[in-house]
Protein backbone atom coordinates (compact mmCIF):
# COMPACT_ATOMS: atom_id res chain seq x y z
CA UNK A 1 0.00 0.00 0.00
CA UNK A 2 2.93 2.03 0.93
CA UNK A 3 4.46 1.31 -2.42
CA UNK A 4 0.96 2.62 -4.07
CA UNK A 5 1.33 6.02 -2.04
CA UNK A 6 4.41 6.43 -3.69
CA UNK A 7 3.83 6.61 -7.31
CA UNK A 8 0.03 7.84 -7.02
CA UNK A 9 -0.67 11.17 -9.18
CA UNK A 10 3.05 11.88 -10.06
CA UNK A 11 4.54 12.33 -13.35
CA UNK A 12 5.80 8.81 -13.47
CA UNK A 13 2.61 7.21 -12.86
CA UNK A 14 1.60 5.88 -15.84
CA UNK A 15 -1.74 4.39 -14.72
CA UNK A 16 -3.21 7.54 -15.92
CA UNK A 17 -1.24 9.25 -19.40
CA UNK A 18 -3.01 12.36 -17.98
CA UNK A 19 -0.30 12.72 -14.97
CA UNK A 20 2.72 13.15 -17.50
CA UNK A 21 0.94 15.46 -19.81
CA UNK A 22 0.08 17.65 -16.94
CA UNK A 23 3.38 17.34 -15.91
CA UNK A 24 4.37 18.23 -19.16
CA UNK A 25 2.18 21.43 -19.79
CA UNK A 26 2.71 22.62 -16.32
CA UNK A 27 6.73 22.67 -16.84
CA UNK A 28 6.03 24.32 -20.25
CA UNK A 29 3.64 26.88 -19.01
CA UNK A 30 6.32 27.84 -16.97
CA UNK A 31 8.52 29.60 -19.92
CA UNK A 32 6.11 29.84 -23.04
CA UNK A 33 2.70 31.97 -23.26
CA UNK A 34 -0.63 30.68 -22.09
CA UNK A 35 -2.49 30.82 -25.67
CA UNK A 36 0.78 28.83 -27.12
CA UNK A 37 0.54 26.16 -24.34
CA UNK A 38 -3.62 25.68 -24.97
CA UNK A 39 -2.44 24.57 -28.47
CA UNK A 40 0.62 22.32 -27.74
CA UNK A 41 -2.08 20.55 -24.86
CA UNK A 42 -4.50 19.89 -28.07
CA UNK A 43 -2.21 18.50 -30.48
CA UNK A 44 -0.68 16.46 -27.78
CA UNK A 45 -4.15 15.06 -26.91
CA UNK A 46 -4.38 14.79 -30.60
CA UNK A 47 -1.02 12.70 -30.81
CA UNK A 48 -2.42 10.65 -27.62
CA UNK A 49 -5.77 9.39 -29.13
CA UNK A 50 -5.57 9.44 -32.37
CA UNK A 51 -2.06 8.57 -33.78
CA UNK A 52 -0.84 6.78 -30.63
CA UNK A 53 -4.33 4.69 -30.29
CA UNK A 54 -6.73 4.65 -33.40
CA UNK A 55 -4.18 4.99 -36.35
CA UNK A 56 -2.00 2.27 -35.02
CA UNK A 57 -5.22 -0.40 -34.28
CA UNK A 58 -6.85 0.62 -37.74
CA UNK A 59 -3.96 -0.11 -40.06
CA UNK A 60 -3.07 -3.53 -37.75
CA UNK A 61 -6.31 -4.22 -36.41
CA UNK A 62 -8.47 -2.71 -38.59
CA UNK A 63 -6.78 -3.40 -42.35
CA UNK A 64 -4.77 -6.89 -41.69
CA UNK A 65 -6.33 -8.17 -38.54
CA UNK A 66 -9.53 -8.20 -39.81
CA UNK A 67 -9.10 -9.38 -43.27
CA UNK A 68 -6.98 -12.05 -41.47
CA UNK A 69 -9.88 -12.90 -38.76
CA UNK A 70 -12.05 -13.49 -41.92
CA UNK A 71 -9.83 -15.20 -43.65
CA UNK A 72 -9.65 -17.72 -40.69
CA UNK A 73 -13.53 -18.03 -40.56
CA UNK A 74 -13.54 -18.91 -44.26
CA UNK A 75 -10.77 -21.08 -44.04
CA UNK A 76 -8.30 -19.23 -46.25
CA UNK A 77 -5.03 -17.51 -44.85
CA UNK A 78 -5.73 -13.70 -45.45
CA UNK A 79 -2.73 -11.71 -46.63
CA UNK A 80 0.34 -13.65 -45.66
CA UNK A 81 2.69 -12.21 -48.66
CA UNK A 82 3.94 -8.39 -48.16
CA UNK A 83 6.45 -8.63 -45.33
CA UNK A 84 6.46 -11.10 -42.24
CA UNK A 85 2.63 -12.68 -41.73
CA UNK A 86 2.06 -9.92 -43.68
CA UNK A 87 2.41 -7.19 -41.29
CA UNK A 88 3.50 -4.66 -44.26
CA UNK A 89 0.16 -5.24 -45.82
CA UNK A 90 -1.54 -1.80 -44.53
CA UNK A 91 1.88 -0.08 -45.66
CA UNK A 92 1.36 -1.69 -49.25
CA UNK A 93 -2.30 -0.91 -49.66
CA UNK A 94 -1.76 2.63 -48.55
CA UNK A 95 1.11 3.20 -51.36
CA UNK A 96 -1.04 1.29 -53.69
CA UNK A 97 -4.26 3.47 -53.24
CA UNK A 98 -2.09 6.86 -52.99
CA UNK A 99 -0.59 6.65 -56.36
CA UNK A 100 -3.64 4.73 -58.29
CA UNK A 101 -5.15 6.42 -61.28
CA UNK A 102 -8.08 8.75 -59.78
CA UNK A 103 -10.76 9.04 -62.11
CA UNK A 104 -13.41 11.54 -62.09
CA UNK A 105 -16.32 10.66 -64.24
CA UNK A 106 -17.53 13.38 -66.46
CA UNK A 107 -21.11 13.83 -65.41
CA UNK A 108 -19.63 14.27 -61.58
CA UNK A 109 -20.39 17.22 -59.45
CA UNK A 110 -16.31 17.86 -59.21
CA UNK A 111 -16.24 19.88 -55.79
CA UNK A 112 -18.72 18.04 -54.42
CA UNK A 113 -16.82 14.56 -54.96
CA UNK A 114 -13.67 16.17 -53.62
CA UNK A 115 -15.08 17.16 -50.69
CA UNK A 116 -17.13 14.09 -49.36
CA UNK A 117 -14.19 12.05 -48.48
CA UNK A 118 -12.93 15.14 -46.31
CA UNK A 119 -16.44 15.56 -44.59
CA UNK A 120 -16.22 11.54 -43.96
CA UNK A 121 -13.32 11.67 -42.53
CA UNK A 122 -12.84 14.87 -40.10
CA UNK A 123 -15.76 13.81 -37.70
CA UNK A 124 -13.83 10.15 -36.95
CA UNK A 125 -10.70 12.21 -35.59
CA UNK A 126 -13.30 14.50 -33.67
CA UNK A 127 -15.18 11.60 -31.63
CA UNK A 128 -12.37 10.26 -30.02
CA UNK A 129 -11.79 13.56 -28.43
CA UNK A 130 -14.18 12.93 -25.92
CA UNK A 131 -13.85 8.73 -25.46
CA UNK A 132 -11.74 8.57 -21.92
CA UNK A 133 -8.35 6.98 -21.39
CA UNK A 134 -8.80 7.31 -17.68
CA UNK A 135 -9.78 9.71 -14.99
CA UNK A 136 -7.59 12.54 -16.19
CA UNK A 137 -6.78 11.72 -19.88
CA UNK A 138 -9.33 13.13 -21.87
CA UNK A 139 -8.98 14.99 -24.83
CA UNK A 140 -12.30 17.04 -23.61
CA UNK A 141 -14.24 15.94 -20.89
CA UNK A 142 -17.32 18.05 -21.59
CA UNK A 143 -20.67 17.66 -19.45
CA UNK A 144 -22.55 16.66 -22.82
CA UNK A 145 -20.28 14.23 -24.34
CA UNK A 146 -23.13 11.49 -25.27
CA UNK A 147 -25.00 14.55 -27.03
CA UNK A 148 -21.45 15.36 -28.59
CA UNK A 149 -21.06 11.63 -29.52
CA UNK A 150 -24.16 11.17 -31.34
CA UNK A 151 -24.20 14.63 -32.85
CA UNK A 152 -21.09 14.03 -34.38
CA UNK A 153 -21.39 10.38 -35.32
CA UNK A 154 -24.29 11.93 -37.59
CA UNK A 155 -22.00 13.63 -39.98
CA UNK A 156 -20.32 10.52 -41.91
CA UNK A 157 -23.79 9.50 -43.33
CA UNK A 158 -23.82 13.41 -45.01
CA UNK A 159 -20.61 12.55 -46.60
CA UNK A 160 -21.67 9.03 -47.78
CA UNK A 161 -25.13 10.64 -49.28
CA UNK A 162 -23.49 13.70 -51.26
CA UNK A 163 -20.51 12.00 -52.39
CA UNK A 164 -22.84 9.42 -53.62
CA UNK A 165 -25.09 11.85 -55.19
CA UNK A 166 -22.26 13.69 -56.81
CA UNK A 167 -21.20 10.99 -59.07
CA UNK A 168 -24.64 11.33 -60.89
CA UNK A 169 -24.79 7.25 -60.78
CA UNK A 170 -27.89 5.17 -61.10
CA UNK A 171 -25.85 2.68 -58.42
CA UNK A 172 -24.71 5.51 -56.33
CA UNK A 173 -27.87 7.25 -56.64
CA UNK A 174 -29.45 4.10 -54.84
CA UNK A 175 -26.57 3.60 -52.62
CA UNK A 176 -26.89 6.72 -50.93
CA UNK A 177 -30.45 7.12 -50.44
CA UNK A 178 -30.11 3.24 -49.45
CA UNK A 179 -27.69 4.44 -46.52
CA UNK A 180 -29.51 7.73 -44.98
CA UNK A 181 -32.84 5.61 -45.01
CA UNK A 182 -30.94 2.97 -42.80
CA UNK A 183 -29.26 5.10 -40.39
CA UNK A 184 -31.79 7.26 -39.64
CA UNK A 185 -33.75 4.73 -38.99
CA UNK A 186 -31.34 3.33 -36.61
CA UNK A 187 -30.59 6.83 -34.79
CA UNK A 188 -34.22 6.67 -33.47
CA UNK A 189 -33.09 3.31 -30.89
CA UNK A 190 -29.83 3.81 -30.76
CA UNK A 191 -30.45 7.46 -29.08
CA UNK A 192 -33.43 5.73 -27.15
CA UNK A 193 -30.74 3.27 -25.72
CA UNK A 194 -28.08 6.01 -24.42
CA UNK A 195 -31.36 7.70 -23.10
CA UNK A 196 -32.03 5.35 -20.62
CA UNK A 197 -28.68 5.40 -19.93
CA UNK A 198 -28.36 9.00 -19.39
CA UNK A 199 -31.60 8.78 -17.56
CA UNK A 200 -30.17 6.22 -14.70
CA UNK A 201 -26.88 7.56 -14.08
CA UNK A 202 -27.62 10.86 -14.20
CA UNK A 203 -25.36 12.47 -16.33
CA UNK A 204 -24.30 13.16 -19.90
CA UNK A 205 -20.53 13.14 -19.14
CA UNK A 206 -18.74 10.31 -20.13
CA UNK A 207 -15.62 10.03 -17.96
CA UNK A 208 -15.71 11.53 -14.79
CA UNK A 209 -12.60 10.79 -12.24
CA UNK A 210 -13.39 10.77 -8.45
CA UNK A 211 -15.31 14.09 -7.44
CA UNK A 212 -16.36 14.98 -10.45
CA UNK A 213 -19.66 12.54 -11.93
CA UNK A 214 -19.48 10.85 -15.23
CA UNK A 215 -21.01 6.95 -16.98
CA UNK A 216 -17.54 5.77 -16.05
CA UNK A 217 -16.81 7.11 -12.64
CA UNK A 218 -20.89 5.80 -11.98
CA UNK A 219 -20.14 2.96 -12.83
CA UNK A 220 -17.04 2.44 -10.82
CA UNK A 221 -19.15 4.09 -7.73
CA UNK A 222 -22.07 1.54 -7.50
CA UNK A 223 -19.42 -1.89 -8.87
CA UNK A 224 -21.43 -2.42 -11.59
CA UNK A 225 -21.01 -2.34 -15.70
CA UNK A 226 -24.25 -0.74 -17.26
CA UNK A 227 -23.81 -3.91 -19.31
CA UNK A 228 -25.49 -6.18 -16.25
CA UNK A 229 -27.97 -2.80 -15.24
CA UNK A 230 -29.33 -2.70 -18.69
CA UNK A 231 -28.74 -5.46 -21.16
CA UNK A 232 -31.80 -4.68 -23.42
CA UNK A 233 -30.32 -0.97 -24.03
CA UNK A 234 -26.81 -2.37 -24.97
CA UNK A 235 -27.98 -4.96 -27.50
CA UNK A 236 -30.37 -2.55 -28.84
CA UNK A 237 -27.26 -0.37 -28.98
CA UNK A 238 -25.12 -3.14 -30.33
CA UNK A 239 -27.79 -3.74 -33.25
CA UNK A 240 -28.04 0.00 -34.22
CA UNK A 241 -24.28 0.79 -34.24
CA UNK A 242 -23.54 -1.88 -36.35
CA UNK A 243 -26.04 -1.38 -38.67
CA UNK A 244 -25.05 2.31 -38.87
CA UNK A 245 -21.53 1.07 -39.86
CA UNK A 246 -22.77 -0.52 -42.73
CA UNK A 247 -20.39 -3.46 -42.18
CA UNK A 248 -21.50 -6.95 -43.71
CA UNK A 249 -24.75 -8.12 -42.25
CA UNK A 250 -26.01 -4.77 -42.84
CA UNK A 251 -24.21 -3.15 -45.92
CA UNK A 252 -27.47 -2.73 -47.93
CA UNK A 253 -25.79 0.52 -49.27
CA UNK A 254 -22.93 -0.89 -50.98
CA UNK A 255 -24.61 -4.29 -51.65
CA UNK A 256 -22.17 -5.17 -54.39
CA UNK A 257 -24.43 -8.21 -55.59
CA UNK A 258 -27.14 -5.54 -56.06
CA UNK A 259 -26.07 -1.81 -56.98
CA UNK A 260 -22.04 -2.36 -58.00
CA UNK A 261 -20.43 -0.99 -54.83
CA UNK A 262 -23.41 1.79 -53.82
CA UNK A 263 -22.25 5.27 -52.68
CA UNK A 264 -18.23 4.14 -53.30
CA UNK A 265 -19.59 2.98 -56.98
CA UNK A 266 -17.01 5.96 -58.53
CA UNK A 267 -14.67 6.33 -55.99
CA UNK A 268 -10.97 4.95 -56.75
CA UNK A 269 -7.52 6.06 -55.53
CA UNK A 270 -7.06 7.75 -52.70
CA UNK A 271 -10.58 9.50 -52.37
CA UNK A 272 -11.98 5.60 -51.83
CA UNK A 273 -8.95 4.70 -49.46
CA UNK A 274 -10.30 7.58 -46.93
CA UNK A 275 -13.52 5.89 -47.34
CA UNK A 276 -11.90 2.75 -46.99
CA UNK A 277 -10.12 3.76 -44.13
CA UNK A 278 -12.06 5.60 -42.03
CA UNK A 279 -15.18 3.55 -42.09
CA UNK A 280 -12.67 1.41 -39.66
CA UNK A 281 -12.35 4.64 -38.05
CA UNK A 282 -16.03 4.72 -37.13
CA UNK A 283 -15.79 1.06 -35.98
CA UNK A 284 -12.93 1.67 -33.06
CA UNK A 285 -14.99 4.73 -32.55
CA UNK A 286 -17.87 2.89 -31.90
CA UNK A 287 -16.54 0.10 -29.91
CA UNK A 288 -14.86 2.59 -27.71
CA UNK A 289 -17.72 4.29 -26.93
CA UNK A 290 -19.63 0.80 -26.33
CA UNK A 291 -17.10 -0.36 -23.97
CA UNK A 292 -16.90 3.03 -22.31
CA UNK A 293 -20.73 3.74 -21.74
CA UNK A 294 -21.46 -0.12 -21.61
CA UNK A 295 -18.07 -1.63 -20.24
CA UNK A 296 -17.09 0.46 -17.87
CA UNK A 297 -14.56 2.07 -19.83
CA UNK A 298 -10.88 2.70 -18.42
CA UNK A 299 -12.60 0.80 -14.95
CA UNK A 300 -12.32 -2.99 -14.40
CA UNK A 301 -13.47 -3.56 -10.38
CA UNK A 302 -11.20 -1.86 -9.09
CA UNK A 303 -7.74 -4.09 -11.35
CA UNK A 304 -7.51 -0.14 -12.48
CA UNK A 305 -5.75 0.72 -9.59
CA UNK A 306 -2.77 -1.61 -10.89
CA UNK A 307 -3.30 -2.05 -14.54
CA UNK A 308 -2.83 1.64 -16.88
CA UNK A 309 -6.23 2.83 -17.21
CA UNK A 310 -5.06 3.26 -20.88
CA UNK A 311 -4.28 -0.59 -21.47
CA UNK A 312 -8.07 -1.58 -20.19
CA UNK A 313 -9.76 0.68 -22.19
CA UNK A 314 -8.03 -0.53 -25.46
CA UNK A 315 -8.07 -4.25 -24.55
CA UNK A 316 -11.84 -3.62 -24.27
CA UNK A 317 -12.72 -1.43 -27.41
CA UNK A 318 -10.42 -4.70 -29.33
CA UNK A 319 -12.52 -7.02 -27.85
CA UNK A 320 -15.66 -5.18 -28.77
CA UNK A 321 -14.27 -5.02 -32.51
CA UNK A 322 -13.98 -8.29 -32.49
CA UNK A 323 -17.33 -8.94 -32.14
CA UNK A 324 -17.96 -6.58 -34.88
CA UNK A 325 -15.33 -8.99 -37.46
CA UNK A 326 -16.94 -11.95 -35.60
CA UNK A 327 -20.51 -10.95 -37.32
CA UNK A 328 -19.10 -9.51 -40.25
CA UNK A 329 -17.43 -12.74 -40.93
CA UNK A 330 -20.25 -15.25 -40.43
CA UNK A 331 -23.95 -13.45 -40.78
CA UNK A 332 -25.18 -13.08 -44.48
CA UNK A 333 -26.45 -9.78 -45.95
CA UNK A 334 -30.22 -8.90 -45.13
CA UNK A 335 -32.57 -7.51 -47.25
CA UNK A 336 -33.48 -3.76 -47.17
CA UNK A 337 -37.42 -4.26 -46.15
CA UNK A 338 -36.05 -7.00 -43.38
CA UNK A 339 -33.82 -3.94 -41.87
CA UNK A 340 -36.18 -1.37 -42.49
CA UNK A 341 -39.03 -3.59 -40.25
CA UNK A 342 -36.14 -4.60 -37.87
CA UNK A 343 -35.61 -1.16 -37.01
CA UNK A 344 -39.11 0.68 -36.87
CA UNK A 345 -40.99 -2.33 -35.52
CA UNK A 346 -38.77 -4.42 -33.07
CA UNK A 347 -36.20 -1.90 -31.84
CA UNK A 348 -38.23 1.07 -31.52
CA UNK A 349 -41.01 -0.35 -29.11
CA UNK A 350 -38.54 -2.10 -27.22
CA UNK A 351 -36.32 0.49 -26.50
CA UNK A 352 -39.33 2.48 -25.86
CA UNK A 353 -40.53 0.14 -23.34
CA UNK A 354 -36.83 0.11 -21.79
CA UNK A 355 -36.87 3.88 -21.00
CA UNK A 356 -40.29 3.51 -19.18
CA UNK A 357 -39.23 0.43 -17.27
CA UNK A 358 -35.55 2.67 -16.41
CA UNK A 359 -37.99 5.54 -15.44
CA UNK A 360 -39.88 3.55 -12.87
CA UNK A 361 -36.66 2.07 -11.56
CA UNK A 362 -35.02 5.55 -11.15
CA UNK A 363 -37.86 7.14 -9.38
CA UNK A 364 -38.48 3.48 -6.77
CA UNK A 365 -34.47 3.69 -6.21
CA UNK A 366 -34.76 7.57 -5.84
CA UNK A 367 -37.67 6.94 -2.35
CA UNK A 368 -36.41 4.23 -1.27
CA UNK A 369 -32.73 5.12 -0.87
CA UNK A 370 -33.65 8.96 -0.24
CA UNK A 371 -30.52 10.32 -2.06
CA UNK A 372 -28.36 7.95 -0.47
CA UNK A 373 -25.63 5.85 -1.67
CA UNK A 374 -26.88 2.48 -2.02
CA UNK A 375 -25.80 -0.65 -4.19
CA UNK A 376 -28.18 -2.88 -2.62
CA UNK A 377 -31.37 -1.34 -5.32
CA UNK A 378 -28.45 -1.61 -8.47
CA UNK A 379 -28.56 -5.33 -8.04
CA UNK A 380 -31.88 -5.98 -7.80
CA UNK A 381 -33.05 -3.79 -10.67
CA UNK A 382 -30.30 -5.58 -12.77
CA UNK A 383 -31.73 -9.13 -12.16
CA UNK A 384 -35.10 -7.21 -12.53
CA UNK A 385 -33.67 -6.13 -15.34
CA UNK A 386 -32.16 -9.07 -17.13
CA UNK A 387 -34.99 -10.98 -16.74
CA UNK A 388 -37.30 -8.33 -18.34
CA UNK A 389 -35.11 -7.83 -21.28
CA UNK A 390 -35.41 -11.72 -22.00
CA UNK A 391 -38.86 -11.90 -21.75
CA UNK A 392 -39.73 -8.44 -23.71
CA UNK A 393 -37.40 -9.86 -26.62
CA UNK A 394 -39.07 -13.26 -27.28
CA UNK A 395 -42.32 -12.00 -26.30
CA UNK A 396 -42.09 -8.63 -28.75
CA UNK A 397 -40.86 -11.31 -31.57
CA UNK A 398 -43.45 -13.87 -30.93
CA UNK A 399 -46.22 -11.17 -31.72
CA UNK A 400 -44.44 -9.65 -34.38
CA UNK A 401 -45.25 -13.33 -35.74
CA UNK A 402 -41.57 -15.02 -35.47
CA UNK A 403 -41.72 -18.99 -34.79
CA UNK A 404 -38.61 -20.06 -33.43
CA UNK A 405 -39.89 -23.72 -34.39
CA UNK A 406 -41.09 -22.90 -37.56
CA UNK A 407 -37.30 -22.06 -38.62
CA UNK A 408 -35.08 -24.50 -40.38
CA UNK A 409 -32.40 -26.41 -38.05
CA UNK A 410 -29.24 -26.31 -39.09
CA UNK A 411 -28.07 -29.54 -40.59
CA UNK A 412 -24.99 -31.35 -38.99
CA UNK A 413 -22.37 -31.81 -40.57
CA UNK A 414 -20.07 -35.42 -40.81
CA UNK A 415 -16.27 -34.92 -42.22
CA UNK A 416 -16.08 -38.04 -45.07
CA UNK A 417 -13.11 -38.47 -47.30
CA UNK A 418 -14.66 -35.86 -50.17
CA UNK A 419 -15.15 -32.99 -47.63
CA UNK A 420 -17.97 -32.04 -45.66
CA UNK A 421 -21.95 -33.34 -46.48
CA UNK A 422 -24.85 -32.77 -44.03
CA UNK A 423 -26.19 -36.28 -43.12
CA UNK A 424 -30.12 -36.30 -42.36
CA UNK A 425 -31.65 -35.32 -39.13
CA UNK A 426 -32.28 -38.67 -36.98
CA UNK A 427 -35.84 -39.91 -37.93
CA UNK A 428 -37.73 -38.57 -34.37
CA UNK A 429 -36.74 -35.30 -35.60
CA UNK A 430 -38.83 -35.45 -38.99
CA UNK A 431 -42.04 -34.37 -39.13
CA UNK B 1 -15.60 23.93 -19.50
CA UNK B 2 -14.94 26.60 -22.82
CA UNK B 3 -11.51 25.33 -22.51
CA UNK B 4 -12.77 21.81 -23.49
CA UNK B 5 -14.81 23.27 -26.36
CA UNK B 6 -12.21 25.62 -27.71
CA UNK B 7 -9.54 22.24 -27.81
CA UNK B 8 -12.25 20.60 -29.97
CA UNK B 9 -12.08 23.85 -31.70
CA UNK B 10 -8.72 23.46 -32.81
CA UNK B 11 -9.57 19.35 -32.88
CA UNK B 12 -11.95 20.40 -36.08
CA UNK B 13 -9.01 21.84 -37.41
CA UNK B 14 -6.80 19.08 -37.45
CA UNK B 15 -9.27 16.81 -38.62
CA UNK B 16 -9.57 18.79 -41.76
CA UNK B 17 -5.74 19.01 -42.41
CA UNK B 18 -5.62 15.57 -41.95
CA UNK B 19 -7.76 14.23 -44.90
CA UNK B 20 -6.77 17.38 -46.95
CA UNK B 21 -3.02 15.87 -46.88
CA UNK B 22 -3.89 12.91 -48.10
CA UNK B 23 -5.58 14.17 -50.45
CA UNK B 24 -3.31 16.69 -51.25
CA UNK B 25 0.09 13.82 -51.87
CA UNK B 26 -2.36 11.68 -54.29
CA UNK B 27 -2.17 15.08 -56.20
CA UNK B 28 1.05 16.33 -55.82
CA UNK B 29 2.12 12.57 -57.17
CA UNK B 30 0.46 13.07 -60.34
CA UNK B 31 2.31 16.57 -60.63
CA UNK B 32 5.55 14.92 -60.98
CA UNK B 33 4.46 11.64 -62.57
CA UNK B 34 4.25 9.06 -60.64
CA UNK B 35 0.20 8.80 -60.67
CA UNK B 36 -1.17 8.79 -63.97
CA UNK B 37 -2.37 12.30 -65.26
CA UNK B 38 -5.25 11.84 -67.78
CA UNK B 39 -7.27 8.68 -68.14
CA UNK B 40 -5.61 6.34 -70.71
CA UNK B 41 -8.92 6.02 -72.63
CA UNK B 42 -11.90 8.10 -72.39
CA UNK B 43 -14.47 5.50 -72.19
CA UNK B 44 -12.95 5.65 -68.54
CA UNK B 45 -14.47 9.04 -67.35
CA UNK B 46 -17.90 8.08 -68.59
CA UNK B 47 -20.27 6.95 -65.98
CA UNK B 48 -20.19 3.60 -65.06
CA UNK B 49 -22.74 1.14 -65.79
CA UNK B 50 -21.84 -2.74 -65.42
CA UNK B 51 -19.80 -2.64 -68.50
CA UNK B 52 -21.97 -1.24 -71.08
CA UNK B 53 -22.26 1.99 -72.73
CA UNK B 54 -24.73 4.43 -70.26
CA UNK B 55 -28.18 4.88 -71.26
CA UNK B 56 -30.58 7.19 -70.66
CA UNK B 57 -30.08 10.13 -67.62
CA UNK B 58 -28.31 8.90 -64.73
CA UNK B 59 -30.31 10.21 -61.86
CA UNK B 60 -33.42 8.19 -62.02
CA UNK B 61 -36.21 8.24 -59.74
CA UNK B 62 -36.50 6.46 -56.73
CA UNK B 63 -38.28 4.99 -53.99
CA UNK B 64 -41.02 7.29 -53.10
CA UNK B 65 -40.36 4.84 -49.08
CA UNK B 66 -37.46 6.57 -48.60
CA UNK B 67 -39.63 10.36 -47.46
CA UNK B 68 -41.69 8.36 -45.38
CA UNK B 69 -38.88 7.47 -43.04
CA UNK B 70 -37.03 10.79 -43.58
CA UNK B 71 -40.53 11.99 -42.03
CA UNK B 72 -41.07 9.61 -39.19
CA UNK B 73 -37.03 10.58 -38.41
CA UNK B 74 -37.79 14.35 -37.95
CA UNK B 75 -40.50 13.41 -36.26
CA UNK B 76 -38.67 11.06 -33.79
CA UNK B 77 -35.42 13.26 -33.77
CA UNK B 78 -37.41 16.34 -31.99
CA UNK B 79 -38.59 14.96 -29.69
CA UNK B 80 -36.11 13.19 -28.53
CA UNK B 81 -34.04 16.54 -28.31
CA UNK B 82 -36.94 17.30 -25.61
CA UNK B 83 -35.84 14.22 -23.84
CA UNK B 84 -32.43 14.38 -23.01
CA UNK B 85 -33.02 17.67 -20.63
CA UNK B 86 -35.65 15.30 -18.81
CA UNK B 87 -33.43 13.19 -18.26
CA UNK B 88 -31.06 14.98 -16.49
CA UNK B 89 -33.15 16.91 -14.16
CA UNK B 90 -35.59 13.78 -13.46
CA UNK B 91 -34.06 13.02 -10.05
CA UNK B 92 -35.59 16.30 -8.84
CA UNK B 93 -38.98 15.75 -9.70
CA UNK B 94 -40.26 12.41 -8.48
CA UNK B 95 -43.65 10.86 -9.78
CA UNK B 96 -44.86 13.79 -11.53
CA UNK B 97 -41.72 13.84 -13.41
CA UNK B 98 -42.42 10.19 -13.95
CA UNK B 99 -45.85 10.67 -15.77
CA UNK B 100 -44.77 13.91 -17.86
CA UNK B 101 -42.65 12.11 -19.34
CA UNK B 102 -44.84 9.27 -19.97
CA UNK B 103 -47.46 11.69 -21.37
CA UNK B 104 -44.71 12.77 -23.59
CA UNK B 105 -43.39 8.97 -24.94
CA UNK B 106 -47.73 8.24 -24.84
CA UNK B 107 -47.43 11.17 -27.41
CA UNK B 108 -44.24 9.60 -29.53
CA UNK B 109 -46.28 6.19 -29.55
CA UNK B 110 -49.33 7.65 -30.77
CA UNK B 111 -47.34 8.54 -33.93
CA UNK B 112 -45.88 5.38 -33.92
CA UNK B 113 -48.96 3.85 -34.06
CA UNK B 114 -50.40 5.69 -36.52
CA UNK B 115 -48.05 5.07 -38.68
CA UNK B 116 -48.12 1.48 -38.54
CA UNK B 117 -51.97 1.51 -39.28
CA UNK B 118 -51.46 3.58 -42.02
CA UNK B 119 -48.66 1.00 -43.46
CA UNK B 120 -46.23 3.65 -43.47
CA UNK B 121 -43.60 1.02 -41.94
CA UNK B 122 -44.18 -1.46 -45.03
CA UNK B 123 -41.29 -1.72 -47.03
CA UNK B 124 -42.68 -2.63 -50.53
Amino acid sequence: MSLLMLITDNWYDIRDLGNVSHEILYQLDRVLPYSLVYIIAALMGFVASFLIFVLPSQLFVGVLGERKIIGRMQSRYGPNRVGKFGLLQPIADAIKLIQKEALTPKAADKAVMYIAPIVFVAPAVLLFAVVPFGGHSVFADIPVSIVYFIAISGLPVLAAFIGGWSHANKYSLFGSMRIVAMTISYEVPLVLSLLSVVLITGTMRLGGHDGIDGIVQWQRDYHIWLIFLQPLAFLIYFFCVSAELNRTPTDIAEAESEIVAGYLTEYSGMKWGLFYGMDIGYALAAAAFASTVFLGGWSMFGLDRWIPSWLIIIAKTHLFYFIFIWTRGTLPRLRIDQLMTFAWKFLLPLSLANLLVIATEKVIWNKATDGNFDNFWVYIFAAVNILLSVAAVFIWARLLGYRPEATPKRPRLVNTASGYVPIPAPSREVR
Amino acid sequence: MLHDYGQIGILVIISLIFPLGAVVTSWALRMVNVRPDVPSNPVMTDTYECGLRTEGPSLVQFNFRFYYIALLFVLFDVELVFLFPWAIIYDTMGWPGFFEGVGFIGILCLGILYAWRKGALEWR
